[in-house]
């Protein structure tokens, strides 16, 4: 059973897709779900165990080793990052009934957990496999389940935004095809160690580099970088909140992990940023999400798409650390996966609470909403304290770490720039605190209750998990630095 | 090596580029779609042509013959063409969903009439 | 030794304590005032038993817990934070009566959120003053900056909001903008944030980075209100007087300079700090405050206006104290952070009573004044002194070091600012307890017996007994003094 663990990661929630199907009853589907997370979860902290007692395990699929058959292969990066998507996932996952019970008809619910449990899969997959070309499957797996999930949205807004995502999505996941065409081309393997051993045999081609640039654009159309982030605001906007919660926490964080993968344990370190500029335009365009995304946000009316630009912001931070190349950057890269995704968790869970409510999430509809709805609101304080990267928050330990690393390579400016970028983010969130705190309610509505207990339960554990990771680091920090060791160690 | 012995990726460029082109150009959301499926297609080319070894056959166990054409190719792109029949699938049932909600698959029509609901929820 | 470290948890902790009590009894006033006055009271004696232990040489030092590897939340009793705790301490019991006047007199409303809100700011200052490294001082200026804002838009108008945008937006970014980054840039440099008498920098720290880490933290530390960074303090009049009395009189202000001088003596040292070229230059520049704040003052009409621009530029005497780098000047610094304390809260005193008395905010309406509220303005007149320093109130002692300070390190320009502002106080702080008692010929308040009263009582208490500190701190400064001497190294202090 425990040396089944990897493939278990991913089977769990792909076999337990189907069964919802002949489940049907809803209200069945719903527990059905959440217990299939759940077990994820349990087997990820599981997998995280035993990648700590025995270092990184490797799981040939169907008996036959690679490079001939598919492996899967987990190290504590995948590690970690499989106890990130399958927590936040089981956390939604507790409030999903309430709010898609409010935001979906009946029969669609259904359909929901399939496609978010395919999601999941999809995601995991990527998580634990040590196979190039599988890769690009799951990704396409959880790229189709999260185009679905974002059709359901109530606003027809949304089905055009899942269009955009879907057209956008697959000309990234055509590019990222493409690139491992061309490895495979060059190398004739695609497993991702085997082809770490063969590439730099061929790194001198020109195959080899169109292969990365192809790689690089595709993966970065997935991760929303900026300015490849188009699809993003909408696509979180007016999808149901929970594929919000869910995708805005995990997808893009998904995403980054391909990126540090194949950046370094892959392509190597060296190759990536020793011969191509990968490093200036990392930095350049992290910057520039900064800025941009954090200034657009600002002008938001609506809350949902203010965070989501937020997010691509956020992501702007995380490729910034990636792009300083040093141990400590990417601690902060890694840190701030994790953290971002228990902030944005939090936020955007709080928001279903307040669609469950009012129905909007129109700043204009927040007016009042400190006294009607003191819990929801708070949380979204304490998640928007934490964006802005207040001590004792987690938001502050990962900028802590970027700003240390910044000055550990001398970019005095640049440190500069990253903390005026989190003032940006004191304008965005003030200007909901200020209408939800300042603003009489509207005359004309009965005062809104308290949102419900099973979407407040699951925003509260994440918002206290903002605080405690902001308050005992020792679980991500160690693990990060550990990690960003190894990557370093790979590298060398 | 001659500029046309490798037709082969001349004609996966080709496909590619016009498929791109349609994707970006076009504002009918079907002709994106088909875009779309031609730029995939450039791809699955690009990978049956490179498996290709000259003078190969396919490859069964025969004794017949010793030069096979590489088979994970043709089986990761049977793989990428589902991917591809999925994508197309729910790409069409989004663009009818579109049309039911909006009255229109012109991308231009959709954005003005966003723009309008934006404008009356101020 | 346990006790003392116990104690001084329990100072940290005994503000947020009472929240519960304070919102528990939201809708009973006279438990909710109970609650906070006895935490009040507990907190002072608490505060003084405290300050006899660390004077009877017992040393205190608790360790909370480590953020991050090396990081610690951990805190220290040295003789600046115990001052400092002191001060506070004593003034939050005092508060607290004169907002129960306040409070109830002005018919504020949400008043539960104030008393909870005030109190957590207690707290932080609290953590502040014990602060054993930088880090642990950070976390804590945070919180007090998000912990005041709600006071600061109390009133939930428009002009209140714009305030509190313009208080938040300035203290935050100050601290994330540049006192952040000069904390890392420490931690890169030194390898430790703790505070270490005479410094964490070695040697091989370069002039121009310990330039750079000055200008950052001074810049930084927008509490301290140095000039351009000022503008917080005159918005963050919106609040409710008791509010603008304590915290930004005192606490918050406080809680900028208190940094200052920890930096300067702890972090820099004060031979590294004189040997800093940027030094000279944050010299001037806190010279101009002091010059310029005092200059506006004078235009100000509005009297809690008036207080903040002359807060401005006494808080630029107290980083003069600190840049001087001489002990004079650290001791002078040390001990108009007490000075200015009790004599500025007075005067806000003075300001909230006036107003919930006789409702009027413009000095240009308060001729004549003194007819219908002596005690007030006796009280304004003793505060005034002290901020003049003139005897026989506190502020001489203060102003005396301070100007000692400028004579041993030859500064001869900043010690004529000193004097030419102190000039500038008499001339914008004197004339308004003289004209509501000598109104003279202009146009004079009608004083109908039934109008305009004396304020309500529990105000007035506390009034008093600020303006009675600052008297009985002139004849007896020697607590506050052995404690400045022993931060600034001279003998005879404690733990020296």
């Amino acid at each position: 059973m425990i040396d089944h663990l990897p493939i278990l990661q991913v089977i769990v929630p792909l076999l337990a897709a189907p069964i919802c199907l002949i489940l049907r009853e809803a209200q069945l589907v719903r527990w059905f779900t959440l217990i299939a997370s759940v077990l994820a979860f349990v087997i990820s902290v599981l997998l995280l165990q035993q990648v700590q007692a025995h270092g990184t395990l490797i799981y040939s699929l169907g008996g036959w080793e690679a490079p001939i058959g598919i492996e899967y292969r987990i190290d504590q990066l995948n590690a970690y990052l499989l106890i990130l998507v399958t927590s936040i996932s089981s956390v939604a996952l507790l409030a999903a009934g309430t709010s898609l019970h409010k935001e979906l008809t009946e029969r669609k619910e259904t359909y929901f957990y399939v496609a978010y449990l395919l999601c999941l899969a999809g995601l995991l997959g990527i998580l634990t496999t040590g196979d190039a070309f599988n890769v690009f499957v799951f990704l396409e797996i959880s790229s189709l389940a999260s185009y679905t999930m974002i059709a359901m949205g109530r606003d027809r807004r949304a089905l055009w935004a899942s269009y955009q995502y879907l057209i956008m999505g697959t000309i990234g996941a055509t590019f990222i095809l493409i690139g491992i065409g061309m490895m495979y081309i060059m190398t004739g393997t695609l497993n991702m160690y085997d082809l770490a051993e063969r590439l730099p045999e061929v790194q001198q081609t020109k195959t080899v580099f169109t292969a990365f640039a192809f790689f690089m654009v595709g993966v970065c159309l997935k991760l929303a970088l900026f300015p490849l982030h188009l699809w993003l605001p909408n696509a979180y906007a007016y999808a149901p909140s929970i594929a919000t919660v869910f995708l805005a926490a995990t997808a893009t964080k998904v995403a980054i992990y391909v990126l540090l993968r194949f950046i370094f344990s892959v392509y190597g370190f060296e190759f990536s940023f020793s011969h191509l500029p990968l490093q200036e335009i990392l930095v350049a365009l992290g910057l520039m999400g900064i800025f941009a995304a954090s200034i657009v946000a600002i002008y938001q009316n609506n809350v949902k798409r203010l965070f989501a630009y937020s997010s691509v912001a956020q992501i702007g931070y995380m490729i910034l650390g990636l792009g300083i190349g040093s141990k400590t950057g990417l601690v902060a890269t890694l840190l701030h996966l994790f953290n971002h995704a228990l902030m944005k968790g939090a936020i955007f869970l709080a928001l279903a609470g307040v669609v469950y409510r009012v129905g909007s999430v129109n700043l204009k509809a927040f007016a009042g909403l400190g006294k009607q709805m003191p819990w929801t609101m708070a949380a979204i304080v304490v998640g928007g304290l934490s964006l802005i990267g207040v001590p004792l928050t987690v938001g502050f330990v990962s900028k802590w770490y970027l700003v240390l690393a910044l000055l550990e390579s001398n970019w005095w400016p640049i440190a500069i720039l990253v903390l005026l970028g989190s003032l940006l983010a004191v304008i965005y969130v003030w200007r909901l605190v200020e209408v939800a705190y300042f603003r009489p309610a509207m005359q004309d509505s009965a005062p809104y209750k308290e949102a419900p207990l099973m979407i407040l339960i699951p925003t509260w554990i994440l918002v206290l998990a903002n605080i405690y990771f902001g308050i005992d680091t020792s679980f991500t920090v160690g693990l990060s630095e550990q990690i960003s060791g190894s990557l370093f160690g790979v590298a060398k | 090596m001659n500029f046309l012995e490798q037709y082969n990726y001349w004609i996966v460029i080709v496909l590619m580029m016009s498929g791109f082109y349609i994707v970006i150009a076009h504002g009918n959301l079907i002709k994106k779609l088909i875009g779309l499926s031609i730029f995939q297609t450039s791809v699955f080319i690009m990978y049956i042509s490179m498996s290709k070894v000259i003078g190969g056959t396919a490859p069964i166990l025969n004794e017949a013959y010793e030069v096979y054409s590489n088979p994970l190719p043709h089986v990761l792109i049977l793989t990428a063409i589902v991917v591809g029949v999925a994508t197309t699938a729910l790409g069409l049932a989004l663009a009818v969903r579109i049309k039911e909600a909006y009255g229109s698959v012109e991308e231009d029509v959709i954005q003005e009439k966003d723009l309008q609901q934006e404008g009356s929820q101020e | 030794m346990i006790e003392q470290n116990l104690l001084m948890q329990l100072i940290i902790i005994l503000p947020l304590l009472a929240i519960p009590g304070i919102i528990a009894f939201g809708k009973w006033p006279n438990l909710r005032e109970a609650v906070t006055l006895t935490a009040g009271t507990l907190l002072l004696i608490a505060v003084i038993v405290f300050y006899q232990g660390f004077d009877a040489g017992q040393a205190a030092y608790v360790h909370w817990l480590e953020l991050l590897p090396s990081l610690d939340i951990a805190f220290r009793a040295e003789p600046l934070g115990v001052l400092f705790s002191l001060v506070a301490g004593s003034l939050w019991v005092v508060t607290s009566i004169y907002a129960i006047g306040y409070m109830r007199g002005h018919g504020e409303v949400n008043q539960t959120r104030f008393y909870a809100c005030f109190a957590v700011a207690i707290s932080a200052v609290m953590g502040l003053a014990f602060a054993d490294n930088l880090f642990t001082l950070f976390v804590f200026y945070e919180v007090l900056t998000l912990s005041t804002y709600p006071l600061v838009t109390h009133a939930g108008t428009d002009k209140a909001k714009q305030g509190g945008r313009t208080y938040l937006s300035i203290l935050l970014a100050t601290s994330i903008g540049f006192l952040l980054l000069a904390v890392v840039g420490t931690w890169w440099q030194a390898g430790t944030l703790t505070f270490t008498q005479g410094g964490v920098f070695d040697d091989s720290t370069s002039k121009v980075a310990a330039s750079v880490l000055l200008v950052l933290f001074i810049f930084g530390i927008g509490k301290a209100a140095i000039m351009p960074f000022h503008r917080w303090l005159p918005a963050a009049m919106v609040a409710p007087t008791p509010v603008s009395a304590l915290l930004h009189a005192v606490a918050v202000v406080k809680a900028g300079v208190f940094t200052v001088l920890k930096v300067c003596v702890y972090i820099f040292g004060i031979d590294l700090l004189r040997d800093i070229p940027a030094t000279q230059w944050l010299l001037y520049l806190a010279a101009a405050s002091v010059l310029l704040a005092s200059l506006v003052a004078m235009r100000q009409d509005n009297l809690k206006k008036r207080l903040a621009y002359s807060t401005v530029s006494q808080l630029g005497y107290i980083t003069i104290g600190a840049l001087l780098a001489s002990q004079a000047g650290i001791l002078g610094g040390a001990l108009h952070i007490v000075a200015h304390a009790f004599g500025k809260i007075t005067l806000f005193f003075c300001a909230g009573a006036i107003m919930v008395a006789a409702h009027k905010t413009e000095i240009s309406d308060m001729r004549g004044l003194g007819k219908a509220m002596p005690i007030t303005m006796i009280a304004f007149f003793i505060g005034s002194l002290s901020i003049i320093g003139l005897p026989p109130a506190a502020g001489v002692w203060s102003k005396w070091y301070l100007l000692m300070g400028t004579l041993d390190t030859h500064q001869w320009i900043v010690m004529s600012v000193l004097m030419l502002s102190s000039l500038l106080n008499i001339a914008y702080l004197l004339p308004i307890p003289m004209r509501a008692f000598f109104p003279g010929n202009g146009q004079v308040v009608k004083v109908e017996r039934t109008s305009i009263k004396e304020a309500p009582l529990p105000s007035l208490i506390a009034l008093s007994i600020t303006a009675l500190m600052t008297i009985v701190f002139f004849f007896w400064p020697h607590i506050f003094y052995e404690l400045a001497a022993s931060l600034a190294g001279l003998s005879g202090g404690v733990n020296g």
